[in-house]
């Protein structure tokens, strides 16, 4: 699944790092406690959460992920938009909750493990 | 930030062999702001993709240091990060003058956590900082003493 139909499917605005929305991702994450992410988080490209501070970005970019995903319209500062454009992480927002957010990505194939996405 | 030398000057004798003399990045952790906890793990992620190392290699050090970074705010108040890049290793130093830690052992178990309720909210202090640097790292010992301070040290093999 492209980080475009990401957006699409969630209804998302882009914040930041538009010109990766052709980047292919095989699966996702959903959390607000970075520390569970830094421990547990293996290869996911995507992370949705409802946390909004500096190390949101940086806890993306210590796990190479590629897009974060903010639910409930939640919207960083520019301060943390800049840290995600110096990473090159795509950022997007959407009215969406955390449990609809991960639900829609995963029954149109994005799922955690990324096994059944090719 | 940027470490005084990050490039050997290709006219060195030492431009044919890079890694033969050890590489030094050091950096002050500021313990008044959680916003800046991460800024040297983030350099220190940088200065290593410049230096060609693999992302694996890369990924492993970084969140070995943030994890450390973040506990040096969290717990003691800041410190200082001290990354060298050796043949064979790279050597993550991590010390501050914070409370110490009392008992080590327990402190290495999977979710056990002194973190206030305020740092949960801002999504650390779950208990897995400690047990996650090991889990990274091919090398780690902890240098603790009550009222003095705590030094870490990680190796991570390439
Ligand atoms: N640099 C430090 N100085 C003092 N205490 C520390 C330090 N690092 C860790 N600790 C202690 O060890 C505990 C476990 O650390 P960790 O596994 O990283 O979990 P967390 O940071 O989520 O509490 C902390 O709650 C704290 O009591
Ligand atoms: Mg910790």
């Amino acid at each position: 699944m492209t980080i475009n139909t990401i957006k699409d499917l969630l209804g998302a605005e882009v914040l930041c790092g538009s010109e990766s929305l052709g980047k292919d991702v095989h699966s996702a994450c959903g959390s607000d406690m970075m520390s569970d992410v830094l421990a547990y988080v293996k290869d996911q490209a995507v992370l949705l959460t409802g946390l909004v501070n500096a190390q949101v970005i940086r806890t993306a970019e210590m796990m190479d992920m590629l897009c974060i995903v903010f639910v409930r319209s939640k919207k960083p500062s520019q301060d943390m938009l800049d840290l995600a454009e110096e990473s090159g992480i795509a950022v997007m927002t959407t009215p969406m909750r955390m449990y609809d957010a991960c639900g829609t990505l995963y029954s149109n194939g994005l799922t955690g493990s990324g096994s059944t996405n090719g | 930030m940027m470490p005084a030398e990050l490039f050997i000057p290709t006219d060195s004798p030492e431009a044919a062999a890079p890694m033969a003399e050890a590489l030094t990045f050091r950096y002050d952790v500021d313990g008044e702001n959680f916003t800046s906890a991460g800024q040297a793990s983030v350099q220190v992620k940088k200065n290593l993709r410049q230096l060609g190392f693999d992302p694996e290699t890369i990924r492993r050090v970084s969140i070995a240091m943030y994890e450390g970074e973040i506990n040096m705010v969290i717990h003691a108040g800041g410190g200082t990060a001290e990354v060298t890049v050796e043949d064979g290793c790279i050597e993550i130093i991590l010390s501050d003058t914070g409370p110490g830690i009392a008992n080590i052992e327990q402190a290495m178990q999977e979710g056990f956590s002194t973190a206030p309720d305020n740092i949960r909210s801002l999504g650390f202090g779950a208990g897995m900082g400690l047990p996650n640097m090991k889990r990274y790292t091919d090398y780690m010992h902890i240098d603790s003493v009550v009222g003095e301070g705590t030094t870490i040290t990680m190796k991570v093999n390439y």
